[in-house]
């Protein structure tokens, strides 16, 4: 037997070096984030059986360096041939003009399945009617709650609305004044964009040029979050100034926490064992009813330099089937992106994550203009001086307008030159 | 013909002997400086990077806005406390080094001296990294000790209070070696007559300090002020890799300020005033201190 197995090993071994001879290796640099770097040879590995033609090369990008490494790849015309993309960053390289539109093989695809997609998370890489990148994994916030303290202030669910919300966070604070209801660091200006986004009115105006931070929707989003931390709901910290999320959270120190789905294996793994089966998600409560959040993570694009963008989106495609998704959720515990992916065990039994399933269908993205990071930054600026107290907070969000306006100038100036951005 | 007189003829071939660095300053200084002055009076950001016809000259508004904007004095500030904190600090403690290395009761000379050397030598981030184990809130050595002395654990790098004192520490135990060696070299060139007159006289240890150490090595100890202070304006690894800027901005520096404009944002047109101000800033304060410092070996 092992004799066999042998002679058919050299055969291969054979063919192989037979194959190397004669075809051309396409050789394919795919660069990708973090974790999801960290394993994405892993999940590669079948691929690269079934198509030895193609040799990916994976190089791994920390994420506080890779936003910087990929603008200055652009700029020295120094792409790879895909990559892994914040999708907050999708518009800033197509503002680059560095992106290959997906649109043409989307619609050709037997795999990827424009419909199956949460159409929040979808369009976040849609600019001006094109796709420009292929979702890979999602992220939202919403919420997490310590059941026990809920039951203990006399509520059976979360909240829903935001006055049910108010109402349950008053009764925990009556409970332990010492402590606080809702914990919303002051550092973090996601709870706040995805507060302003349950809004009809958008953050930013249709033409994509100005912004409306003076709206009367931003203005009563911002007075319900000011609000939390003028009542004493919430304390005006930043999460540097308590020891770390999970003890807090775990001593009861605070009752609602937002965060997104990177907390559901740190919880599972860090909170004490008297806590575990206490804790629970739910979606983020809107002004009426469940609220929208913001529709985060990851996409996967194809450079416009890639000599190779056949065989790039064989492997995007690969990465997009849902047995591949649910593999992928399992060794990183990234929600996918995909509702059939929602349907396969390993996900459909996670009861943590059932409630972002729900928050999914109601994601936004983000302003899709590359100016957005820098305005998010200036929210948090914002936020933290009118809860300092050092101004009101109608002449906080009429700074924070001018300067968002300030920044979308050179926006603004080519839009009205008749430059389509 | 007449015969070109020596004199031209010597200048023009010490021309010939200074043009290769001559030309290689010109190359990679004065054009990169005058490209980025350039760079300065213009609006390039992510869309002209794009499309360069997008590019727009704007004059001075990349300066007038900057000066209006309140991170950048915040920054300015920032940088500001660590150069007059951490320049005399940093001189204090290679001065006091260079002394100790240089007495005679002192063995082990040179082992001394490399000791003191290595913290230069490693590179930053590396340093920068155990910096960051060492000051952890609760693991930290330091914490540990200041534990065992019966003070509360601070959070060096967590609490805007603390954030620039420990990156002030850090800085100064990765440089004062460098000074160090070269104020050894001057203290080593005192010529040892004037100490014994100086004790002659009847001079103690202090004033023999005072007035034949200080004087002899003032031109060295001048140079290597406005060395380090040029140096200490130009602060980025440090918080760059410690604290990331914060918290609460409190160890942005100007020069972070500028990668954060240039390469975070892609305003390379802001950037380039920043860095145009930090230039003329620094220049400045190098011209005052030359007015009030003797002359020195420059």
């Amino acid at each position: 037997m092992t004799r066999v197995l042998r002679l058919f090993a050299l055969c291969v071994l054979s063919l192989l070096l037979g194959c190397d001879a004669h075809r051309s290796v396409t050789v394919l640099r795919f660069w990708a984030i973090g974790r999801e770097g960290e394993v994405l040879a892993q999940l590669l590995a079948p691929f690269s059986a079934a198509h030895p033609e193609i040799e990916i090369k994976i190089e791994q990008l920390p994420w506080t360096g890779a936003h910087a490494k990929l603008l200055t790849a652009v700029a020295g015309d120094a792409t790879p041939d895909l990559c892994q993309l914040g999708n907050t960053w999708v518009p800033e390289l197509v503002a680059l003009k560095a992106l290959q539109p997906v649109d043409e093989w989307v619609r050709h695809s037997t795999i990827i399945d424009r419909s199956d997609y949460f159409d929040g998370i979808w369009a976040t890489s849609q600019m001006r009617g094109q796709s420009y990148a292929i979702p890979w994994y999602v992220d939202t916030r919403l919420l997490f709650y310590r059941k026990d303290i809920l039951r203990q202030a006399g509520f059976n669910r979360p909240p829903v609305d935001w006055v049910e919300w108010r109402t349950q966070m008053r009764a925990i604070q009556r409970l332990s004044p010492d402590k606080t209801a809702l914990f919303l660091p002051l550092n973090e200006f996601e709870p706040m964009v995805a507060l302003g986004l349950q809004f009809d009115t958008p953050l930013i105006d249709e033409a994509q040029a100005r912004a409306l931070f003076q709206s009367a929707d931003f203005t009563t989003a911002m007075r319900f979050y000011i609000g939390l931390f003028a009542e004493g709901l919430s304390t005006k910290m930043t999460d540097q100034q308590i020891s770390n999320v999970w003890t807090e959270f775990g001593r009861g120190y605070f009752a609602f926490y937002i965060s997104g789905p990177w907390n559901i294996t740190e919880f599972k793994k860090r909170l004490p064992a008297s806590v575990q089966g206490q804790w629970a998600t739910a979606p983020l409560p809107g002004p009426h009813g469940p609220g929208a959040s913001i529709a985060g993570g990851s996409s996967l694009a194809i450079f416009k330099a890639s000599a190779h963008p056949r065989e790039a989106w064989m492997v995007v495609e690969y990465l997009s089937t849902p047995n591949v998704q649910e593999r992928f959720h399992e060794l990183t515990g990234d929600l996918p992106p995909r509702r059939s992916t929602w349907n396969l065990p390993a996900i459909a039994q996670d009861e943590y994550a059932q409630a972002f399933k729900d928050q999914l269908e109601r994601v936004k993205p983000t302003p899709r203009i590359p100016e957005w990071e820098q305005i998010a930054t200036e929210l948090r600026v914002f936020a933290e001086h009118v809860v300092l107290g050092d101004y009101s907070m109608e002449e906080g969000l009429a700074r924070l307008n001018e300067s968002a306006n300030r920044m979308l100038h050179k926006r603004r100036a080519l839009i009205e030159a008749g430059e389509a951005l | 013909m007449r015969p070109r007189r020596p004199q031209s003829i010597a200048r023009l071939s010490g021309w010939w002997f200074a043009a290769p660095a001559v030309t290689l300053i010109g190359v990679f200084f004065f054009v990169p400086v005058l490209a980025s002055f350039g760079l300065s009076l213009t609006d390039f950001d992510i869309y002209a990077l794009a499309d360069v016809h997008r590019l727009r000259f704007v004059g001075w508004q990349n300066y007038r806005e900057l000066m209006a904007t309140p991170l950048f004095w915040q920054a300015f500030k920032n940088t500001l406390w660590f150069v007059v904190v951490g320049v005399p600090l940093s001189l204090a403690a290679s001065l006091l080094m260079a002394l100790l290395v240089t007495t005679s009761w002192v063995r082990f000379k040179g082992l001394w001296r490399s000791a003191m050397f290595i913290p230069v030598v490693t590179t930053l981030v590396g340093s920068a990294l155990v910096f960051r184990y060492l000051l952890h809130t609760r693991y930290g050595l330091i914490n540990y000790a200041l534990h065992t002395l019966g003070v509360s654990a601070v959070d060096w790098l967590g609490d805007p209070h603390y954030s620039m004192p420990a990156i002030i520490v850090f800085a100064i135990w990765k440089n004062f070696g460098y000074n160090m060696i070269i104020l050894i070299a001057a203290i080593e060139a005192i010529p040892s007559e004037l100490y014994e007159a100086a004790l002659l006289d009847g001079a103690n240890a202090w004033q023999r300090f005072c007035f034949v150490t200080v004087p002899a090595i003032a031109p060295t100890l001048t140079f290597v002020t406005i060395l380090t202070m040029a140096g200490y304006f130009q602060l980025f690894t440090e918080p760059y890799v410690m604290t990331q800027g914060g918290p609460a901005q409190s160890t942005m520096s100007v020069l972070y300020l500028m990668y954060d404009e240039g390469f975070k944002w892609w305003n390379l047109g802001r950037a380039s005033a920043v860095a145009f101000v930090l230039f003329v800033v620094t220049y400045l304060v190098t011209l005052l201190q030359r007015r009030l410092a003797p002359e020195a070996e420059l």
